[in-house]
């Protein structure tokens, strides 16, 4: 199946879904990667609402013009690196689409399951693809400290896909299937 | 002679690397597109678009632009050999701004990022002397996704050459689709631990769908492929017929108590650029 989602998904619409399913979102959407997810597991004070947006495990590269930011390419970065934070920072900030490359472990996949959430694949690599894809960049957090690659970057997205359902809110893996 | 023209056409090679990839390696994706459906389909489809877009755009076709990665080859005549490090180092900074490249040099005590793509050791410079007036430079920027699957394997000589193949055919299920796949796959047998590696690394300058000249060689790459792609990981490890677009073996003559096998995984964003600077100055990429 196919499904256009606005960002943030409800609970329901997540549960419809199914390993293999192709979606595209729509929205806002940040990225976080081993840093980011870090810092944001020790912070108790953030100033932008994760849980209205989705997840982008990504390290875009980014070019300023006139004074403003704008996404050069944006794949995904690999998601097994997330795999040691990634439970907590779904109960954390309510995240329930997850979108990034080569799948996650059984942490990230209970957690899914109890909280309500995807992990989505976008094809890696594709990163002028996902560019394209992004109409705004509206904000960047802690750009000093981190660098470009592991700052979070909040991008607001058109038809954001095809990103395939690898895997669901019901315990299902492509990655366990295949292996 | 000058400086910063061929600066500028260092640039204009990484630019090439980044944003246009081989036609060796866009054929056998379009070979894989044929083959697969489903999911699978979507994947190379979605590769296919991107590398379209990236080309016509001039935008490069993955965020990550890699550690650079430079392989020279020098005619020992050239007249300025001793320039040539400060070009490379130059174009990098310059290409950074002006492609432009994700900062991706970072201090590995104090996890700063040195912001222009250049620090110690970095870009990553092998050198070869060859006879002749020119200098050949092939850019082959390395992303840190497939870098991460690399493999050194110390075997016992006494598994042989099947030991050596049930090496890499495991270590490549075990990558899954963390390298990006379809991937091409380097193998160095032989030599010492750094040098199976980097031998590993060179096989990958090898075009996609180029058998190695010894026939023996040639067999066990083609068996090699069969196997690995045999395992259903597919492009992105969704699931799918192709895993790998190619693997390309090199070796060396190794310790009698030795058996290094150096793994080295390019994912299916196999960039590569040339560049020949002649001893007037002038110079083409290509």
């Amino acid at each position: 199946m196919e499904y256009h989602f606005d960002v943030p998904v409800s609970n329901e619409d997540i549960r419809k879904l199914n390993v293999g399913d192709i979606i595209y979102v729509s929205g806002k959407i940040f990225t976080a990667r081993d840093e980011a997810h870090h810092m944001m597991l020790e912070k108790d004070n953030i100033s932008f609402d994760p849980s209205e947006m989705a997840l982008f495990h990504c390290g875009p590269l980014m070019k300023k013009e006139n004074g403003k930011w704008k996404v050069v390419s944006a794949g995904p970065t690999t998601s097994s690196r997330m795999e040691i934070f990634e439970d907590k920072f779904i109960e954390k900030y309510g995240i329930n689409v997850i979108i990034g490359k080569g799948g996650m472990g059984e942490r990230t996949e209970k957690a899914l399951q109890k909280y309500g959430g995807v992990y989505t694949a976008y094809t890696g690599g594709a990163g002028a693809l996902a560019a394209d894809r992004v109409d705004e960049v509206l904000g960047v957090y802690w750009l000093a400290e981190l660098g470009m690659p592991e700052a979070v970057w909040i991008f607001k997205a058109k038809e954001f896909g095809p990103l395939v359902v690898a895997m669901d809110s019901h315990g299902k893996s492509i990655y366990r299937d295949i292996k | 002679m000058e400086n910063e023209s061929i600066e500028d056409g260092i640039v204009a090679l990484i630019k090439k690397a980044e944003t246009e990839l081989p036609s060796d390696v866009v054929n056998a994706l379009k070979k894989a597109h044929k083959v697969e459906q489903g999911i699978a389909k979507t994947q190379i489809e979605t590769i296919l678009k991107n590398i379209d877009l990236a080309k016509k755009s001039g935008r490069p076709m993955c965020q990550d632009t890699g550690i650079q990665t430079f392989f020279v080859s020098i005619g020992i005549d050239f007249p300025y050999i001793d320039k040539i490090k400060e070009w490379i180092v130059n174009g990098v900074k310059k290409a950074t701004k002006e492609v432009p490249l994700r900062p991706n040099t970072v201090d590995p005590f104090l996890g700063k990022n040195h912001g222009d793509n250049t620090g110690e050791q970095i870009p990553y410079i092998n050198w070869d002397i060859n006879d002749g007036t020119d200098v050949k430079i092939i850019s082959f920027p390395k992303g840190g996704g497939s870098e991460n699957m690399s493999k050194l394997g110390m075997l016992k000589p006494g598994v042989g050459i099947e030991g050596v193949k049930d090496f890499v055919v495991d270590e490549m299920i075990k990558a899954g689709g963390n390298p990006c796949p379809p991937t091409v796959v380097g193998v160095g047998i032989g030599g010492g631990a750094d040098l199976s590696l980097k031998l590993g690394k060179k096989a990958l300058l090898r075009p996609v769908g180029v058998r190695h000249n010894d026939k023996t060689i040639a067999a066990i790459e083609k068996e090699l492929i069969e196997r690995i792609n045999k395992s259903g990981i597919g492009p992105m490890g969704l699931g799918g017929k192709t895993t790998v677009l190619d693997v390309h073996i090199e070796k060396a003559h190794r310790h009698p108590a030795s058996l290094p096998v150096g793994i080295v995984v390019q994912c299916w964003a196999d960039r590569r650029a040339e560049m020949i600077i002649h001893s007037d100055g002038t110079w083409e990429v290509k």
